[in-house]
Order: C-alpha cells, then structure tokens, then sequence
C-alpha cells in the first residue's frame, strides 16, 4: 500500500508501515493516525516523539516497560500504565504507535 | 432419560462446553492467507525468491526428496486408514469449522498429490485412490491451510496410528520455500536472527541499554541489587531466552523472575546478544538447514563466553527445538559441564532451587491470583523436563503450587497431553492471521470460562512466548482482561523474599500506595 500526502506517494508495506523511514513527516503521522481512526492529540504526540528519539539512539522502538516508565515521568503515574497506553492507541501501544511514528513493526513473538 | 440428561448439562454451566464439535461450514477459512515473504527474505535462507516457471517439477521433486529421505513423513503419507479420529480434535477447526481444517483433510491436501506422483495406484488410476494432480490452485490452497496448523501436534495423540500432522504442516510449507512461495511472518524474523541475534532485531547496544534500566527497577522496588548480565565471559550459565522476555510484558516480568532465582541461587549468568534468541522459527517452516543455523548460533555464544551450562527460559517451540535438536544441530557440547543437562529448562531449575530450600517464597504474596495453567503445545507433547515421565506436566504445576495458594486446573481434556493450543503458534502468531487465531483461541478461551465460572479463576500462567502474546490479544475478545495471562517466574518472582529485600511500599509515602509492591505486584500486562 502507500499513502497519498501533499501529491507525493509515500510507499508502505502492506499493514501501513513506510517502508522509506526517510519519508516520515509529522503530516504523515497525522495521515497514517486518521487510517487508524486516531486523533492525534499532545499527549499521543508525546509517546510518538519519544518513540523516535528512542529509536534514532538505539534503532529499535523501545521495550514497552521502557515507554511505560518515560510516559510515568512525563505525564503522571496515573498515565504510566499499559492500559493507558492502550485507550491512547487502542491496538496496542508499540505496534501502532510504530506505525504512526514511521518505525518499523516490532517483529517476533510481541 | 435423554431430557433429563440435557437439563443437567444446561443446568450445569452455561459455559459452551470447550471441546463442543463445530458447526460444518466449508470453505469457510479459504480466503485465510498469511502474507507471502518478499524475494529477499526468502533467498536470505537459500530459497527462490519467488515462484519459477518450473515450480510444479521443483515442488513434486521436493516431495520426492523428503519422502525419501525423511521415512517418518512418507509412512505418514502412506498410513492413514480415515478412520476418523482425528476430525475432531483441532483446534483451528473446532474454532472455524472448515471441514479441510479437520487434521485428516489438511493432511489429504498434500497426500492427494503424493499419491499422484508417488504411488503406482495414484499413477495409473487417480479417481480411485484420491490422487490429486499438482496445480496453481492446490498450491494456493496448501498455502492457505498449511498455515491454519499450528503444528501442535494435539490431533497425534487421537490417532491411533500416531500419524504426526505437524510433520506434514512443516514438510507442506518447506516444499512452497523451495517454489519461492513463503511466509513472510516467518522467513523475516529468520533473517532477523541470521543479522542481528534475535527475532525482534533488538541490537548489543539496545539490549545492554534494556537490561540495565530492568536492573534499576528491580533495585529500585526491591533494594536488592539483582543482575542481568549481557556478553560477561567467564559466567557459569548462559540464559537463552525469548527476545519477547526483554520486550513485552508479561515476558518481562518472568525475566525478572530468572534473574532473582539466579540471584537467590548464588550463580553466575548471562544473556548472549549474539545469540540473544530462544525461538528458532526454522522449525515452523520445516526447515533443518534453517533450523541448524540457528542452534549453531547458540554453540558460538556458549564457546565465545566461556560458560559451563545453557538454560533456556520460558518458550514453548524454543524448547521443543532444543530438546530435542540443539545437539544433533548445534553440537557438539562437549565443552560444557556434563554433570548439568544439556540443555536445562529455566523451570528444571527454579524447581531445584526451590527443593534445596535455597529460595525464601511466601506464597501469601500471590493471594490476589486464582490461577489455572495453561500447558503449552510445544513442551507438553514434543519434550520433556526432568527425570520422569510427564516432568513436563508436573514441574511447571510444582513450581507454581509451590508459590501460589489458589491453583486449579481447566477440565480434563484440555491439560496435559491433551492440551489445546493457544491458537498462535508454529508461525501464526501475526496480525494477518488474526481471524483464524481468534477461532483457534476459542476452545482454550471456553476451557478457561468454566475454571473462572467453577473456581473464580482470575488468571491463566503460560511458559511460552507466543502463548502469553496471544493471550494477551485474544482475553478481550472473549471478555477477560488483557493481563490475565501470567508468567510462571512472574509468580516465583513475586512470592520470592530476596535476603536483603525492602518492599518499596514499606518505604514510601502515602501517595504511592496504589503502586503494589514490586514483589507482589500484579502484571501491568498485555502485549504490544
């Protein structure tokens, strides 16, 4: 598959993550949120970001208790939970929060 | 007498009976197909990248080769009487009632064709004896079954015969890898390991990075300075794991569990990051050259560290692998220290530890579970732990009745050898199978509705990666929480009083009191 955006064709895999990390914009998230019925708001944008700058240390998303830990310190511990995470991103906080922050999918047995 | 018999049944529970027959409807599963693997993650394991012009002759002299050279697979082929025993007994089709899921006619798809070109009756007379000619739509459709079999073997132990379907599934999906026509699931998390150690393709510098922030928790809620090593020389076992413990929860947690028993035992280990994988997916798609890739990746890390013993922790096919193959694959282990078993199970030893009286349990801190157990496929029916017959039964229910107080089993017919599978295993554990691992869950998910309706059951323990993951997916589809699936070491974990341990609730304020105590602390839960 491949997103549309602005006249340019963003290439995709075919679950809708890019396949050229290279090409992700934040009008791209906001795209790829709205084809995963999501509205991005500051605090989806949080974990999003966090995501990337996880990744562009380490080139992998990070473990899920590591995101739980940072979204504790940045948005309270009432928040710093999974099952937060999941009323954020509804089909679970790594896989389509990935999507949306142009990451590559965790594979295996996650 | 009929009546009043269906009246006790309904009266009974209302739960649907787990190993009810499904309602026939063909064709129902036929559009199920995972997605095929691109040209490079096939060629990566020395496969065609995509289908050759000549892939009926490639695919029926493959058939020919594994018949010859694997006498298993061919008597298989050759045995099966249809006496009907197995019809019944799969999950995939109790769950979706597809007649082809029926393991006997999932097999006849690949038979079919066997008998075709393989046997004289077949030659000269097809019609008669069910001989299939080779085509694009009978590739299609083995691609499409062949990946609603979780190789789980459950329908083996019905057949009176012992005809095994799983070797059949794997043998069926190594003949489309050899035309080009693999499974993209699989294939790219094979090369992952091949690149970068693990399935996950979590890397040296983010797996030290993990293992170190897992160090600072585990001190920060328990004052106890528990270890993870990675890559340390010289340490006595090497852990191998699924990539899924440093990943997801409630892996996670049994991870942290491993490291406390290790602690509390006095050992050293370490993780390899070269060999940072228990999982070894070469078994899924039937492949014994992928599958020794794998296992040999395991001997560098033991031979480059140094270490004496090799434990694997909690993954079902991972086991299954190496139980049975890491020697013959992966050998020789000469090196390691003869007096341990090679391999060891992460549960042959906490049960040990807990024999010897090495670990300080109490059990009071699990009281907020009512647990059942959840035997996975892969250990219960394809290998062993310990000394005796059925170890691999009884030393996981030990060790949890051994830390828990409120165990109770699922209905007889689901446990043990007659286990159910949690519906994603041998490779269906992606998202483009959800449909089919829903259908496949559903008789473990209703075994697990009548303990929560008989006992109050709150959650289900499982010692495999892709059984927790699934789980964890599937719970809310069937009404549980996301997190009523647990680690057993996530249990020994809790329930363990490290010497020197300080609870952080006993130290902290008001304010932090609905944190539970790390070491009686219920999982956060679900996967990713």
């Amino acid at each position: 598959m491949a997103y549309e955006l602005d006249g340019a064709t963003i290439e995709a895999d075919e679950e809708g993550y890019i396949t050229d990390l290279g090409a992700w914009t934040p009008e791209l998230a906001g795209l790829i949120a709205k084809d995963e019925n999501i509205e991005m708001d500051d605090e989806r944008w949080e974990v999003v970001n966090f995501l990337r700058d996880y990744y562009e240390e380490y080139q992998i998303a990070p473990a899920v208790r590591v995101l739980i830990k940072a979204v504790k310190k940045s948005m309270g511990k009432e928040k710093g939970n999974n099952k937060y995470l999941y009323t954020l991103f509804p089909y679970g906080p790594a896989k389509q929060a990935c999507k949306i922050a142009g990451l590559p999918k965790p594979t295996g047995c996650v | 007498m009929v009546e009043l018999a269906i009246d006790n049944k309904i009266s009974r529970t209302s739960v649907e009976d787990p190993l009810a027959p499904p309602c026939m409807t063909p064709g129902a599963m036929a559009g199920s197909k995972p997605f095929v693997a691109a040209p490079e993650h096939n060629i990566k394991l020395g496969f065609p990248g995509e289908l050759p012009d000549d892939w009926k002759e490639k695919a029926i002299a493959r058939m020919g080769y594994l018949a010859e050279t694997n006498r298993a697979f061919k008597v298989y082929l050759d045995t099966c009487m249809k006496c009907g025993a197995c019809t019944d007994k799969c999950h995939y089709y109790m769950g979706s009632g597809d007649p082809k899921n029926m393991p006997v006619a999932r097999q006849d798809l690949l038979r079919g064709v066997y008998r075709r070109y393989f046997t004289f009756a077949g030659k000269y007379f097809p019609k008669l004896v069910g001989a299939v000619d080779l085509t694009k739509e009978v590739l299609d459709d083995w691609y499409s079954y062949y990946h609603q079999c979780s190789e789980c073997r459950r329908c083996a132990v019905f057949c009176p015969i012992g005809i095994d379907t799983a070797e059949i599934t794997m043998a069926a999906r190594d003949i489309l890898d050899h035309v080009g026509v693999g499974q993209k699931y699989s294939n790219e998390i094979i090369g992952k390991v091949m690149d970068v150690g693990n399935n996950l393709g979590l890397n040296a510098k983010a797996l030290k990075a993990t293992m170190e922030d897992l160090e600072e928790d585990i001190e920060d809620e328990t004052g106890v300075a528990v270890r993870i090593p990675v890559d340390e020389k010289g340490a006595d076992i090497l852990l191998i794991t699924p990539s899924a413990d440093f990943f997801a929860e409630p892996h996670i947690d049994g991870l942290i569990g491993y490291a406390k028993v290790f602690h509390e035992a006095g050992v050293s280990w370490t993780v390899s990051s070269y060999a940072s994988e228990a999982a070894n997916f070469g078994m899924f798609i039937g492949s014994e050259e992928n599958m020794a890739v794998l296992c040999k990746r395991i001997q560098k890390a033991a031979k480059d560290l140094g270490v004496k013993r090799i434990i694997f922790g909690e993954c079902g096919h991972a086991w299954r692998v190496a139980y049975n193959f890491l020697n013959t694959l992966g050998g020789p282990f000469d090196f390691l220290d003869q007096n341990y078993p090679i391999p060891q199970h992460i549960l042959e030893f906490t049960w040990g530890e807990l024999q010897k009286g090495t670990l300080n349990i109490d059990k009071s801190r699990n009281d907020e579970y009512r647990l059942t157990y959840h035997d996975s496929c892969n250990v219960a029916r394809a290998s062993r732990m310990g000394d005796e017959p059925g170890g691999q039964f009884e030393i996981p229910r030990n060790v949890l009745k051994a830390v828990t107080n409120n165990y109770f089993e699922m209905p007889e017919g689901t446990t043990k050898e007659q286990t159910l599978c949690c519906g994603g295993g041998g490779g269906l554990l992606t998202d483009d199978l959800m449909d089919i691992r829903k259908k496949g869950a559903s008789p473990r998910m209703h075994a697990l509705k009548q303990v929560e309706e008989d006992h109050g059951v709150t959650h289900m323990v499982a010692i495999c990666a892709i059984c927790k993951t699934q789980f964890a997916k599937m719970m809310p589809e069937f009404g549980f929480e996301r997190d009523s699936i647990l680690s057993v070491h996530q249990l020994v974990s809790n329930a363990l009083i490290m010497e020197g341990q300080v609870d952080e609730d006993d130290e902290d304020d008001d304010d932090m009191d609905d944190v539970p105590a790390v070491s009686g602390a219920p999982a956060t839960g679900g996967s990713l």
